[in-house]
């Protein structure tokens, strides 16, 4: 099985590579990148004109199998990844049952084997059941696959409980996901807490919520010196805390979501459900001090948060309706818009964050394009904008705040080992 | 919208209506339960202008009052904007009164009706009668006026216009066409 | 002007034209409760549904007699008996409803943007008659209907509404429509009483009736829920009646022919006493009945046509 890909614009943040190059594909890794190729092969893309970078990652993805397969399947969202341009996609364990125990690891990779079409790598829980009260076996989970730990939507109350986690895993060398949110003072909310929140007389969530969790975590990881990732970074003062952090050492890296530094929460005042995430849309200075973590490398990551629900819950009421919205699909081209064409970001930079950078946080050999590495490529038509259509949406759920939205950098190809999963 | 002619000029409109007053009166001498009331908008100041005719000939005050009909029209469910709801002012009661009701054109007959059923609303009166300034004809319901003050013949392409003082700023009964 | 708003949601999206057009048509119909028949044809073959999804006496009987008078057909749906609690999302339950060939829903619920999500699904009018802590509509129109009434205008007056901002749908309905007609209102409550960044909607922010009260023309209390006790924002409410409920000491701060006004229902005694919800001050019941005249106004505006 061969593949070349003639003539794309070929770019590697790793390698800092940023060439006109064809690649030569055979058993599922990239075996040459040179210019004019001419070898015969079984399949030969076309990608003039087009942009050739390694296959995304997204290290934050809710794919509710098992459990809620009503929601999302591994099989629809891989194609939903797929679509995306993502390769590799991490899944949550806040799943029914929880990703808690080495067997239900065992369960994804095997489901991804049969159903999947894109990587799928399981975080596990860090707490046993997500209850947060006693350590998952976090080296048993290791051992079965899983590549990070988190409990995320929720964050572990217990500080004691929180220390020993990050503390245990330095044996095992894998990052802790934090969700930093401190139920007490976000209890009830729905949306931001701040001027939209009192003209809609919804229940907000303030901003302290999310930035006294964080303070908590980032001295427990300076303490432990253990690794400590942020997971949706969405307020100021966190950008800025996580910033302070890292100039002094402790050993964290943070994550944005598209929708964070695309959407604030005057959108909440339309009571469309599609609005209502965890944690909440944000203001405009919130949205700024993102992109400029996203500029100085504050924050290291941009992710999707990718959270699948039905119809029947999302038509619900706003304070009934659950949190989150599916990301997968919509993700890279809301970089684009948002941050390359906006000049937030280079288009290197950009996809470095896409890619290289959650492949190193997780310590997977992933996210760049290099001679012997697996062949993980996707393929955009940066001059193509293309219309977000609920009925195109591969993910079994529509629950997007995009559709509707005209967004440039369409995928054209998604190619996982060698093997193209996706053309568009 | 055509102007076809000019049917009463400010003279007419008063010699009108003061044949109106005394055609009220000599219909029944007895003023004492005698009431006056204006159907909006242009009802309103004919009925006052009865009203203050007949106070100077009788030399006592009428109650006069004024009546909107939107509320009892027949044809709410068929328009595509809802009417201005005007102002209904029967401040003192009509059980046993003789009511004429006063309005500048009578047409269709559909306004006297829910002018009628208004009144209704309002006591039980003795008797109730109907002056006009103008009858143009082309009734939809058996209603007729005791005391018309122009008949004018139309077609029904054609739309008679009646501007008072109070309201327009001049007295005229204008022929129209429809476009 | 006409009217064109399919559905009546807030306060917040009407401008001041269309809020001085429904006071102006309001007038019309307060003249017809004080008629011998206080019945008029208008609404005949038309049904409204109230579906009420929280306790209330006071508004739904309001809506109803409203209907009544203006001869519509009526139907009462409230949580209580509903199919809710079998799982039948709100949506559900109105489209079975229409489904039934109803012409108007007057809705009200607990959470905020629900009239907004059965306006955008469904084609018929929606009324809000309160959605959680957002907006009151027709409570705020008569609160305002009846200020016009007494003082012969809006612009200029000083307005402080007292008590607990954060959950008052009525507070902020009032803001809205008050500020949009030149009014200048004062909100006043203990600081866990009031939401953030209220002065954004354009009112000035006390933190006690001492200081919101002098010199203003009307005083709006709110009532003060005993669950707030519970939630960890009030010590007590005794303690609130010491400091925030309207005694005769501090209404004299206000102006001589200030207006005491309450939404109701009043709990005597804790925002206000009886003497002076009873007293010459007081317009609680002009807000009552205008209250009808301004439901039936916005039921004309939103049904009387085709």
């Amino acid at each position: 099985m061969s593949l070349l890909i003639k003539k794309g614009r070929i770019l590697d943040p790793a390698s800092h590579l940023d060439k006109v190059l064809d690649i030569f594909i055979e058993d599922g890794k990239i075996k040459r990148i040179e210019a004019d190729i001419d070898l015969a092969c079984e399949q030969v893309i076309d990608a003039s004109g087009k942009v050739v970078i390694p296959g995304l990652i997204d290290m934050h993805t809710h794919l509710r199998e098992p459990g809620r397969e009503d929601e999302e399947t591994i099989e629809s969202g891989t194609r939903a990844a797929a679509r995306g341009g993502f390769t590799t996609i991490c899944c949550m364990p806040n799943t029914e049952p929880a990703i808690d125990d080495p067997s239900l690891v065992e369960f994804i990779y095997k489901q991804t084997e049969n159903k999947g079409i894109v990587e799928v790598l399981p975080i596990a829980a860090i707490s046993k059941d997500r209850k947060g009260k006693n350590l998952s076996p976090m080296g048993r989970l290791k051992a079965a696959g899983a590549v990070a730990f988190s409990d995320d939507g929720d964050w572990i109350a217990n500080s004691s409980l929180m220390r020993r986690a990050l503390e245990y895993l330095k044996s095992f060398n894998l990052v802790l996901i934090s969700h930093c949110e401190d139920k007490n003072l976000s209890g009830g909310g729905v949306m931001n807490e701040g001027y939209f929140s009192t003209i809609t007389g919804l229940k907000g969530i303030p901003r302290e919520a999310e930035e006294v969790a964080l303070f908590r975590d980032l001295a427990l990881a300076r303490m432990s010196r253990s690794s400590l990732h942020i997971a949706h970074v969405s307020t100021c003062r966190s950008v800025k805390l996580i910033r302070e952090a890292k100039q002094a050492g402790v050993k964290v890296t943070a994550e944005v979501t598209p929708h964070h530094f695309t959407l604030t929460e005057k959108e909440v005042a339309t009571f469309d459900t599609n609005t209502k995430i965890n944690p909440p849309l944000r203001g405009t200075e919130d949205i700024e001090a993102l992109k400029e973590g996203l500029i100085d490398s504050a924050i290291d990551v941009i992710a999707t948060d990718h959270a699948p629900h039905t119809p029947e819950e999302k038509e619900k009421d706003y304070v009934g309706a659950p949190f989150g919205i599916i990301g997968l699909e919509t993700a890279f081209g809301l970089v684009i818009r948002e941050l390359v064409e906006k000049k937030v970001l280079s288009l290197m930079q950009a996809v470095a964050k896409l890619t290289i950078n959650p492949a190193r946080i997780l310590g997977i050999d992933r996210g760049r394009i290099k001679e012997g590495v697996k062949a993980n490529i996707t393929i955009f038509d940066p001059d193509k904008v293309w219309l977000v259509k609920e009925e195109e949406l591969a993910s079994k759920s529509k629950n997007s705040p995009f559709i509707g939205w005209k967004l440039p950098g369409k995928i054209e190809r998604t190619i996982v080992g060698g093997k193209i999963v996706y053309s568009g | 919208m055509a102007k076809l002619a000019k049917l009463m000029d400010k003279e007419e409109i008063r010699r009108a209506l003061s044949r109106l007053s005394h055609q009220i009166l000599e219909k029944d001498k007895e003023v004492k339960d005698l009431v006056i009331v204006g159907i909006q908008r242009r009802g309103v100041p004919l009925a006052e202008r009865i009203s203050g005719m007949i106070e100077k000939m009788e030399g006592k005050k009428l109650d006069t009052g004024t009546l909107d009909i939107t509320l009892y029209r027949d044809d709410l469910t068929q328009i595509a904007h809802q009417p201005i709801v005007r102002n209904t002012h029967i401040p003192f009661p009509i059980d046993n009164k003789r009511i004429v009701l006063v309005d500048d054109v009578l047409y269709t007959g559909r306004t006297v009706r829910a002018a009628i059923d208004v009144l209704i609303d309002f006591g039980r009166p003795r008797k109730i009668e109907l002056a006009v300034l103008v009858d143009r004809g082309h009734r939809e319901l058996p209603i007729r006026a005791d005391f018309v003050g122009k008949n004018i013949p139309t077609a029904s392409e054609e739309m008679v216009e009646v501007k008072l003082e109070e309201v327009d700023g001049r007295d005229e009964v204008l022929l129209l066409r429809r476009n | 002007m006409n009217f064109k708003r399919k559905d009546l949601l807030g306060i917040q999206d009407l401008s001041k034209e269309e809020i001085l057009f429904i006071l102006e048509t309001t007038k019309s119909f307060r003249e017809v409760l004080d008629r011998p028949i206080k019945k008029v044809p208008t609404l005949r073959g038309r049904t409204v549904v109230n579906l009420f999804f929280e306790v209330s006496t006071r508004t739904r009987m309001s809506f109803e007699l409203a209907e009544k008078r203006l001869s519509a057909d009526v139907l009462n749906f409230s949580s209580a008996n509903s199919s809710l609690v079998k799982g039948e999302t709100l949506l559900d339950t109105a489209k079975n409803i229409l489904a039934m060939k109803v012409d108007c829903f007057v809705l009200r619920h607990p959470v905020p943007g629900t009239p907004h999500l059965l306006a955008k699904k469904l084609p018929i009018p929606i009324i809000n008659a309160g959605d959680g802590a957002h907006e009151h509509p027709t409570q705020a129109l008569s609160d305002i209907y009846t200020i016009q009434e007494r003082k012969k205008r809006i612009e200029g007056l000083k307005i402080a509404i007292i008590g607990d901002i954060t959950h008052s749908r009525v507070a902020r309905s009032n803001i809205w429509g008050l500020s949009k007609l030149g009014a200048q209102v004062r909100v006043c409550g203990p600081p866990t009483l009031i939401p953030p960044l209220m002065e954004e909607m354009g009112v000035e922010v006390f933190y006690l009736p001492e200081d919101a009260l002098r010199g203003v023309d009307i005083v709006m209390m709110l009532r003060i829920q005993k669950e707030r006790q519970n939630e960890g924002l009030l010590p007590s409410i005794s303690e609130y009646i010491d400091f925030f409920s309207l005694t005769e000491d501090r209404l004299k701060l206000a102006r001589e022919d200030v207006l005491v006004m309450h939404p109701g229902p009043v709990n005597r005694g804790v925002e206000l006493p009886a003497r002076i919800a009873d007293g010459k001050r007081s317009v609680i019941l002009d807000q009552v009945v205008n209250g009808v005249a301004v439901r039936m106004a916005v039921l004309y505006l939103l049904l009387a046509k085709r």
